[in-house]
C-alpha cells in the first residue's frame, strides 16, 4: 500500500488525459486527508477524480435539501462516512431510555438517503469502539453501545441487499485487520477532527476505490496458481506424492490446506482458477487426482498448464483460452524470480509479493482485497465448468473442416427474454464484466436494469445460449431506445466472449429486426464507442450490413429494416 | 543527540513530507515562514517525526509549540 505522502504526490502529476470520475464525499468528521487519498488512489487506478467534498458535518443537509451542492454536483458515486466516533458521542448524550433506538434511527436515515438519490451510495459501516461501560456484559444489554453498533452493522447489510444503489464499504473489516490502535490516532483527532490515522487513510481510500472500480468493470476474474510451495509444500517432482506437505495436523501442511480452501471458495464464487506450473503435466496432476488431503481437484481448474516453458508464455496461452484481459488476472507464485519474469513480460497482470512463510500467505492475501465485486449471481459458480466445456468444443471443432457443419453439430438453442427480477442481477453483471464485445460500454447496476425494464422508452432483450455440451447461461444483452416512431437506437449491445464465433451476433440481429418490423420501426441505429479494450467490435455494424450514418461521424451506423434479409445462423429459439 | 542533529533530521522530514527541497529550518522558524506548512501538513509532520524518532507527543505538547526550536527541545527532552 502506498503511503499517504506518496498518494499526495500523485496529485502533482498531470491527470488530464485520464477519464474523469465524479465522486462526492460527505462526512461528519473532517475528511481532507481521505479526500486527498481517494484522489491519489484514483490516479493509480487510472482515473482523474473530480471530488466534491462537502463542508464539515453536512451529511443531513446535503441530502435533504434538493438545492444543495450535492445535487448540483451530480456525482457518479457518493461516499458517505458517518463515524462511529460521532455516533458514540450522540449515543452518550441520548436519554438512557432512548439508547436502544440508536441503530434503528441511523438505519432510517440511511434508508432515506438511498431513496432520495439515484447515484450509487458507498456507505462506510461502523468500526467498533468498545466503551467498556458494561464490559463484556454489554452483549446482554440491548441498549449498550456495543449491542447497538453490532446491530447497526448487521442491519446495514440487510439494507444494502434491499437497496441496489447502496454499497457498504466495510471499514469495520478493515479495522479488524489493522487494529483500532492503528486505525485511530488521538493526536490526529485532537489537532484536526479527523478520526482516521494517516497510516490507515490509504487503506480506507483503497477499499472505497475497490468498489467503484468493480462497478466500472475493473475487477479480477481469474486466479492463476503455481503449484510447488504455493498450493502444497515441497516439490512434487522431487519429493513424490507421499511427501508433499498438505493436510491438517501439526506443521505447515495446514497452511496449504487452508490456502486451498480459500481458492475453492473463490472458485465457487465464480473466479476462474488456472494452473501454471513448471512440471511434467502428469506429475503435476497426480496430487489433484490421488492425494487424499487435497481440497482442490482437477474439476476445480479451468485451464491446467504444466510444462517447462517460461511462465509468461504459458500465461499468455491461458489468456488466449479464457479470452479475458490480463488486467483481470492474478498470478500467485512463491518464487520471486518467476514473479518478476511474469511482471516484466505481462505488464497488466497482478502479481502479489507473497510472503516467504507459507503460514502468512492467507493473512497477506486478505490484506489486498483483490476480488472486490459489485454483483453476485448463481450463474457465477458455473463458470469453471463452462470454460472446461469450451476446451471440449475447441477439440470438436478441430474435427470439422467446414465451420457451418461444426456450428450445426452443436445443436444450439437460445432463450430470448425481456429483463425481469430473476435475470436482472446477471444482466447487470454482464454489463460490468464485458469489455471486449461491448459496443458502448455502458455499465448498469441491478437498480438501473430494473428501472429500464419498467420504462416503455426502452426495448430490451436478454439471450441465453446452450448447446449439446451444456449451458452458457445468459450471454448477450440488447437495450434499444425508441428514439421516435421510426428509429430504434441501440443503447447497449454486449456479449460474453465465451460465445464468440457461434453466429450469436446474427441471431441477435435477426431478433432485433423482427421486433422492429412487427412494431412499425423503419430503422435501427447503432453506435461504436471506442475504448482500450473493445477493438474487437470496431467493424461490428459494418460486418452485419449497417452503413455509416453520415460522413462526419464514423461511429454511427444505420440499417433500413425493410430490406433486411434474415442472416444465416444455426441457433434455434427456445 | 545534540540539538543541531535533531534540527537537521527534522529539516529532512519537513523537506520529505512537504515535498520541498529548499526548506531550511532554524530554531526561530514558524509556520508563517514555510508556505507548505499549514494546519493539515502540520499533523503529517508530527506523525512523521514521531515515527522517525520513535517517540509520541501528547496532544497538549503539540498545541504548545511556538516555533521549531520549542518542538526540537521537546523531542530532545523525550530522547534524553
Amino acid at each position: 500500500m502506498k503511503s499517504f505522502k506518496e498518494l499526495k504526490k500523485n496529485l502533482k502529476i498531470d491527470l488530464s488525459s485520464l477519464p474523469i470520475l465524479k465522486i462526492a464525499l460527505l462526512g461528519d468528521t473532517a475528511t481532507q486527508f481521505l479526500a486527498t487519498a481517494i484522489r491519489g488512489i484514483g490516479a493509480d487506478r487510472g482515473y482523474n477524480i473530480d471530488l466534491y467534498e462537502a463542508d464539515f458535518n453536512q451529511v443531513e443537509r446535503q441530502f435533504m435539501d434538493p438545492t444543495s451542492e450535492l445535487y448540483a454536483f451530480n456525482a457518479d458515486y457518493i461516499v458517505v462516512f458517518q463515524s462511529t466516533h460521532k455516533l458514540l458521542s450522540k449515543y452518550s448524550e441520548m436519554p438512557v431510555e432512548k439508547q436502544h433506538e440508536l441503530a434503528d434511527e441511523r438505519l432510517q436515515f440511511i434508508q432515506m438517503i438511498s431513496n432520495s438519490i439515484q447515484s450509487r451510495i458507498i456507505y462506510f459501516n461502523f468500526p467498533e469502539i468498545d466503551d467498556v461501560v458494561f464490559g463484556s456484559y454489554a452483549n446482554k444489554v440491548n441498549s449498550s453501545f456495543t449491542y447497538q453498533i453490532r446491530k447497526l452493522n448487521y442491519e446495514l447489510m440487510n439494507l444494502s441487499i434491499q437497496n441496489a444503489n447502496l454499497f457498504i464499504c466495510d471499514i469495520a473489516a478493515l479495522q479488524n485487520k489493522l487494529g483500532r490502535d492503528v486505525m485511530f490516532d488521538s493526536s490526529v483527532y485532537v489537532s484536526t477532527e479527523m478520526i482516521l490515522s494517516i497510516d490507515s487513510v490509504p487503506y480506507v481510500a483503497s477499499r472505497t476505490l475497490d468498489i467503484i472500480c468493480a462497478a466500472l468493470g475493473k475487477f479480477k476474474k481469474c486466479l492463476i496458481l503455481d503449484l510447488d510451495n504455493t498450493v502444497w509444500g515441497g516439490v512434487i517432482g522431487d519429493d513424490g506424492l507421499e511427501n508433499i506437505q498438505i493436510g491438517h495436523g501439526l506443521g505447515i501442511g495446514k497452511a496449504f490446506t487452508e490456502f486451498q480452501q480459500w481458492v475453492k471458495k473463490l472458485k465457487n464464487r465464480g473466479i476462474i482458477i488456472a494452473v501454471c506450473s513448471k512440471n511434467n503435466e502428469e506429475t503435476a496432476k497426480e496430487p489433484f487426482e490421488k492425494h487424499p488431503d487435497m481440497v482442490l481437484r482437477l474439476d476445480d481448474i479451468a485451464v491446467f498448464v504444466a510444462n517447462w516453458d517460461n511462465k509468461a508464455d504459458n500465461i499468455r496461452q491461458i489468456q488466449s483460452i479464457l479470452n479475458i484481459g490480463f488486467d483481470s488476472m492474478v498470478f500467485l507464485d512463491d518464487n520471486p524470480f518467476e514473479r518478476n519474469i511474469v511482471r516484466e513480460n505481462v505488464p497488466a497482470i497482478t502479481v502479489p509479493e507473497l510472503p516467504e512463510d507459507p503460514g502468512e500467505y492467507l493473512e497477506y492475501l486478505y490484506s489486498l482485497n483483490l476480488f472486490e465485486t459489485v454483483s453476485y449471481s448463481n450463474a457465477d459458480s458455473e463458470r469453471t465448468k463452462q470454460y472446461q466445456v469450451e476446451s471440449q468444443r475447441v477439440s470438436l471443432q478441430k474435427s470439422f473442416t467446414n465451420e457451418a457443419e461444426f456450428l450445426k453439430s452443436l445443436d444450439m438453442i437460445s432463450e430470448v427474454r425481456p429483463f425481469d427480477k430473476f435475470n436482472a442481477p446477471r444482466v447487470a453483471q454482464l454489463s460490468q464484466r464485458s469489455n471486449q464485445f461491448n459496443l458502448r460500454t455502458m455499465r448498469y447496476t441491478e437498480a438501473d436494469i430494473e428501472k429500464i425494464s419498467k420504462e416503455n422508452l426502452y426495448k430490451n432483450f436478454s439471450f441465453t445460449l446452450s448447446d449439446k455440451f451444456g449451458e452458457n447461461g445468459l450471454i448477450c444483452v440488447i437495450i434499444m431506445e425508441k428514439e421516435n416512431q421510426e428509429i430504434l437506437f441501440v443503447n447497449s449491445w454486449f456479449m460474453s466472449c465465451r460465445v464468440l464465433k457461434r453466429g450469436m451476433e446474427n441471431f441477435t440481429l435477426n431478433t432485433m429486426v423482427k421486433y422492429a418490423k412487427e412494431n412499425g420501426f423503419k430503422k435501427i441505429v447503432g453506435e461504436y464507442i471506442s475504448t482500450q479494450k473493445n477493438k474487437m467490435v470496431e467493424d461490428h455494424y459494418q460486418r452485419l450490413g449497417f452503413s455509416p450514418l453520415n460522413e462526419q461521424d464514423r461511429n454511427l451506423y444505420i440499417m433500413d429494416v425493410s430490406n433486411y434479409e434474415e442472416r444465416e445462423c444455426y441457433i434455434t429459439t427456445k | 543527540m545534540d540539538k543541531n542533529e535533531v534540527l537537521a533530521r527534522v529539516q529532512e522530514i519537513f523537506r520529505d513530507i512537504l515535498d520541498e527541497e529548499s526548506i531550511i529550518l532554524t530554531s526561530e522558524t514558524t509556520a508563517n515562514d514555510v508556505d507548505e506548512w499549514d494546519s493539515l501538513s502540520h499533523i503529517q509532520l508530527i506523525v512523521a517525526i514521531e515515527k522517525s524518532f520513535k517517540i509520541k507527543f501528547t496532544s497538549r505538547e503539540i498545541l504548545s509549540w511556538k516555533d521549531v526550536g520549542e518542538m526540537v527541545d521537546n523531542i530532545n527532552a523525550k530522547l534524553a
